[in-house]
């Protein structure tokens, strides 16, 4: 039950039960949507820019637990931060979740990513990960290039 | 038969016993498996066949001349015997080698498709088909400019049969229609459907991919056109299906794929084709696939479809009593008449964190759309937890399930 637990934790459930940000912006800039055909995981995000400053996210949809967690949790980190951070963020959760099953991960790079790092157990359930992943493939969609579908399946 | 004699028939403890993988552990627990409308377990026989196939029979079959050619060419043909028998086919000829339902229904789509369908011509399905009986049929309809119409359901799961009525016409073409639903476990009308749809003057498919392993098929007392099932969920190999067409009607279509096997002679200005079924089996076939369905044919045959059948039942009802007293959980698919399905949602739940958490307490089921994308949008839902039975389940591992759903609610609420 270890890794169930690890997986699950509070803060997650938390996340899941009542997402921040799960709202649709009314002033956007740009938007995505993020959507995993195998399993019909489907989030639709909304993102307002100030010049490089993500000034305003939200995000609808329907999904587990664990890409709803993710997708809250995602929007809460980059919420009035830099589009570079935000993306530097991505990169740095993406190779937590995809270290492989035993391999350390250094505990400074799991406290980088604050309340993020409670999705690191993750990775000890290879079927979820695209799950985690799910609402961040988007956020990138829609700072890139926005107003277009994107899917896990490439 | 009274439920004793069904117990007393039905040695499920002895039976289990021919499944290697049913006694192994999943994450330090025994493995329950309950995911057979993806796929069902293996039994000895079949897997002994296929190792004894590669290890003494190899050889091509059909053109050679030698001995392990004659071997193998025989045990493939005397598979389709089994399979022509086991749904009571008239001739052999009428038994084609797919490599699965989908293979099967493409082939009709395409083949019927180029043969039978114009611009303006109706194409009837249903409302609960899995994708494999939804995209073959747009793909031609787009090609032929021809139409496809859709039979709709009730709330309980249920094909609406006065609306199938109504949508049939001089123009409908062809009517293919699932006999037992894969996410709902419905089990459908078909003989009625394929009545309806006779009188009419239109061609019957039935995708049987989900009823070949829970409920005798005869595919003339039923009188349909085509009958589509894989061997992979009765028991036998991935890779191996049937299409099941009267010869009458697979005569006059065209070929679906061109190569070895198919023709009878070949140049550079004209290729005559060849007789059936080997018209519609181009290349080397999935030879210790045909062979092994062969074997799991013989195994269900032993133990029988009635006696399946009846103890299934009594499963699926023991499912669907200790599910609905479990709370917050709705079943999806509640149909009078059912085969092995337990598809449901619960209440703080998505399915996909249903499904791990049971994982972990070895126990296998599936979950999302379950290629059914349409039935999900119907029921207004974005995916099921589906547990699907066979004949080697037992009430303690339906006790289990209900334990492990259990374990779900105490972590979210």
């Amino acid at each position: 039950m270890s890794e169930l637990n690890e997986l699950y934790q509070q803060l997650i459930l938390e996340h899941n039960k009542s997402p921040r940000n799960f709202k649709e912006l009314e002033h956007f800039t740009n938007d995505a949507d993020g959507y995993n055909p195998l399993c019909g995981d489907h989030y639709h995000i909304w993102v307002k820019l100030d010049g490089d400053i993500i000034s305003d996210i939200g995000f609808k949809g329907s999904g587990c637990a664990i890409s709803k967690s993710s997708a809250s949790m995602m929007t809460a980190a980059v919420k009035g931060t830099t589009i570079a951070n935000a993306k530097e963020l991505f990169e740095k959760f993406h190779s937590v979740i995809m270290t492989k099953i035993g391999d350390d991960i250094p505990e400074e790079k799991i406290k980088e990513l604050g309340s993020l790092g409670a999705l690191a157990g993750v990775r000890e359930f290879p079927a979820r990960i695209k799950c985690a992943s799910l609402a961040w493939h988007a956020m990138n969609a829609a700072l890139i290039n926005p107003k277009q579908a994107v899917s896990t399946e490439q | 038969m009274s439920e004793l004699e069904t117990q007393i028939a039905f040695d499920v403890t002895t039976l289990r016993k021919d499944f290697p993988i049913l006694s192994t552990m999943v994450h330090g627990k025994p493995l329950v498996y309950l995911d057979n409308a993806a796929t069902t377990q293996k039994p000895n026989a079949v897997l002994d066949i296929q190792n004894i196939y590669y290890r003494e029979q190899n050889a091509n079959i059909h053109r050679g001349v030698h001995h392990l050619s004659e071997v193998a060419t025989f045990e493939y043909e005397k598979a389709r015997g089994k399979v022509k028998n086991f749904i009571n086919a008239a001739d052999n000829k009428e038994v084609i080698f797919t490599k699965g339902t989908t293979d099967s229904i493409n082939l009709v789509a395409q083949s019927f498709g180029k043969t039978f369908l114009s611009a303006g011509d109706e194409v009837i399905i249903s409302a609960m088909e899995h994708h494999s009986n939804i995209v073959p049929w747009q793909m031609i309809c787009e090609e032929r400019n021809a139409i496809l119409r859709i039979i709709p359901m009730n709330d309980d799961g249920e094909l609406v049969i006065e609306e199938f009525e109504k949508l049939l016409s001089p123009k409908t073409k062809i009517v293919s229609v699932v006999f037992v639903s894969n996410s709902l476990g419905t089990i459908n009308p078909v003989k009625q459907i394929i009545e309806l749809a006779h009188r009419n003057g239109s061609t019957v498919l039935i995708d049987g991919a989900q009823a070949v392993a829970h409920i005798p098929v005869d595919v003339r007392a039923l009188d349909c056109d085509f009958f589509a099932f894989s061997g992979h969920k009765i028991f036998g190999p991935t890779g191996i299906g049937v299409l099941y067409g009267k010869a009458a009607l697979l005569d006059q279509m065209k070929p679906y794929q061109g190569g070895g096997d198919m023709i009878r002679s070949v140049t550079f200005e004209k290729t005559t084709y060849n007789d059936l079924p080997y018209k519609f089996e181009a290349g080397t076939p999935n030879i210790v696939g045909g062979i092994g369905l062969g074997a799991a044919i013989d195994y269900v045959n032993i133990i029988g479809l009635n006696a399946i059948s009846s103890y299934e039942h009594e499963l699926l009802e023991y499912g669907t009593e200790i599910l609905n007293h479990v709370s917050g959980l709705r079943l999806i698919g509640t149909a009078k008449l059912k085969a092995s399905i337990l598809s449901f949602v619960l209440e703080n739940a998505h399915p996909h964190d249903i499904g791990t958490i049971l994982d972990r307490e070895g126990i296998a089921i599936r979950t999302g759309h379950h290629c059914t994308q349409p039935v999900m949008k119907r029921f207004g839902i974005p995916a099921t937890a589906r547990a699907s039975i066979s004949f080697y389940n037992t009430k303690e591992e339906l006790d289990a399930l209900v334990r492990g759903i259990a374990k779900v609610s105490e972590i979210f609420g």
